[in-house]
């Protein structure tokens, strides 16, 4: 099936398109992960022009969080009180990544700066996600319960003034942290044309210290809103959003997302985040073969 | 059969203009296209033009000496920057840069012959005759070691593409008269008015040349989402807003039924 992209120029088959978002679409509706870290080098490699893919990337995610959003909203899983308050970091930290990216693209290194980025957060969280899962897999593997970790967030956070209670979260700490944590995501989804949820779910886990059940729907609260954000930016600035190939990764990614949600509640926790960390280190590897050995190409044209 | 009507029509009108002239020596070219007007429209997967003419000699009907064709097909220039990569502290950075003022976004060269064995160097750059003599006119740079190198990439990964392309042979021949080019045009074209070219070569000199136009345009639907994301920016941000949001709730309600 033949679609011809309007904005991006050039003709693609739709199907893989309407797959490639089926498959972001499960991991967002598994992790709570948007899988624009996927979807974007993807389609890139597919032929897409990078800001063409970035940008309609971003309209995907936020039509795969949607959903998301939802079915957590039914069981009491987001903080709105955190989630807006990372909301408004994360718009703030877009319009930074906005500016970031025309100073990189002037000096003509954009492209080198989003592959340093992506080797970088992906490589450290793909492996910390992995090891953390081989920690709980082994011991349960032995028949031995590991004991329960006390939940506790980093001690950074303690030393922030000014404290807020954020009852859905269980935590009583600065709005500070999640506003910066806001911020430096917002600047990613800009930069990188992701979501930001890969890096969300662990800081709100391992930084923040909050109760997991309202994890994964306040970080799908947040990529919402923050993608909404970059969608207007991208649309304004540069007019890169291809609504033909939105709406083929829309029509895959908001029903991989309901199958992805179906799965996770039979499957086992530590297989799953096995899973995510192995996909998420193989896009790392990939993109620093890329980076150290051998790039895709030595010449690259942009017009003037 | 439509073609086959119109280049019938085109010999005939070529007879009648070739009377007259007699008092000319070099031959008459006369180039026609199959499609004038290039439509991009949804399901557009890209498309074979069909250059094709005739060759005729003022005194006589047909032109007895032996001839070579070459065809340019050129799609609208524009200014541009290439980049180099370079291996710098472990890893693969943008270090040089180059500019160009003028390369076309298209270019596509067929010959009825190995452009080597028609003309020499000089001619086949005075008429931009095959991909090594495009003129892109280079600014910063300007050592010709670099900016051969520049060139040469830029070739090279715009014929990845399939935008550059060089087909020698890709022109037949019959008897002396008639000629006839395809050349395709792939879905990643830009649009704009792309001019074909033709040249009739005899002994190393070039001695009729003709100009036929095509014009590549989007319309319909394509159309209007090109313009409506430049003029209406907000606008169509909200809607790719609106769209997602829709469709990520529809889902939700759908698979909730089931």
């Amino acid at each position: 099936m033949d679609v011809y992209l309007p904005i991006a120029n050039l003709s693609v088959n739709g199907l893989v398109i309407v797959l490639l978002g089926m498959i972001t679409g499960v991991l967002s509706g598994l992790f709570g992960v948007g899988g624009g870290f996927l979807t974007t080098p993807l389609m890139i490699f597919y032929g897409i022009p990078p800001t063409v893919a970035a940008a309609s990337a971003s309209t995907q995610v936020t039509g795969a969080s949607v959903s998301g959003v939802f079915a957590h909203r039914r069981r009491g899983g987001v903080d709105y009180r955190m989630g807006t308050v990372m909301v408004v970091g994360g718009i703030f930290g877009a319009g930074i990544g906005a500016i970031l990216f025309r100073w990189f693209q002037a000096i003509g290194q954009i492209d080198i700066v989003i592959n340093v980025l992506y080797v970088l957060m992906l490589g450290t969280i793909g492996s910390l996600m992995l090891k953390e899962a081989l920690q709980t897999m082994l011991p349960a593997e032995k028949g031995i319960s590991r004991s329960v970790k006390k939940r506790r967030h980093h001690p950074l956070v303690t030393a922030l003034p000014l404290r807020w209670r954020f009852y859905g979260s269980g935590l009583y700490i600065s709005p500070l942290a999640p506003l910066i944590l806001g911020i430096v995501v917002g600047i990613l989804t800009m930069l990188m044309g992701v979501g930001g949820g890969f890096i969300l779910v662990p800081a709100m886990l391992y930084i923040l210290g909050m109760n997991a059940n309202v994890v994964v729907g306040t970080s799908l609260f947040q990529i919402l809103f923050v993608t909404i954000a970059t969608t207007m930016m991208h649309a304004l600035t540069t007019r890169a959003i291809d609504i033909v190939l939105a709406v083929l990764l829309l029509l895959g990614s908001v029903s991989g997302a309901q199958i992805g949600a179906r799965i996770a509640q039979v499957a086992r926790p530590e297989i799953l985040r096995l899973v995510l960390s192995s996909i998420v280190l193989m896009v790392a590897l990939r993109m620093l073969f890329g980076l150290g050995f051998r790039p895709d190409e030595i010449f690259t044209v942009v017009s003037l | 059969m439509n073609l086959v009507r119109s280049f019938l029509a085109i010999c005939v009108m070529a007879l009648c203009l070739a009377e007259p002239a007699s008092a000319q020596r070099d031959p008459i070219l006369v180039p026609e296209v199959s499609q004038h007007e290039v439509q991009v429209r949804q399901g557009f997967v890209g498309t074979e033009l069909l250059l094709f003419g005739a060759i005729l000699d003022p005194s006589g009907a047909r032109a007895g000496r032996d001839y070579e064709i070459v065809v340019v097909l050129k799609g609208p220039t524009g200014a541009i920057r290439v980049r180099e990569k370079e291996r710098i502290g472990g890893i693969w950075i943008n270090a040089t840069t180059t500019d160009f003022r003028s390369a076309p976004s298209f270019f596509a060269v067929a010959s009825s012959a190995p452009i080597s064995e028609i003309v020499d160097e000089r001619t086949a750059a005075i008429y931009e005759l095959g991909l090594g003599f495009i003129q892109l006119s280079p600014t910063g740079t300007i050592d010709p070691e670099e900016q051969t190198k520049f060139t040469e990439g830029l070739v090279d990964l715009r014929q990845r593409e399939g935008l550059y392309k060089e087909d020698m042979g890709g022109v037949q021949i019959n008897e002396q008269v008639l000629y006839q080019a395809r050349i395709s045009l792939p879905s990643n074209v830009q649009t704009g008015t792309y001019t074909a070219e033709t040249f009739a070569i005899t002994r190393g000199r070039v001695i009729a040349s003709a100009i036929a136009e095509v014009e590549v345009r989007k319309v319909g639907f394509e159309r209007f989402v090109e313009v409506f994301s430049q003029k209406q920016a907000f606008f169509y941000g909200l809607i790719a807003v609106f769209l997602s949001i829709f469709m990520g709730w529809m889902a939700g309600r759908v698979f909730a039924m089931m």
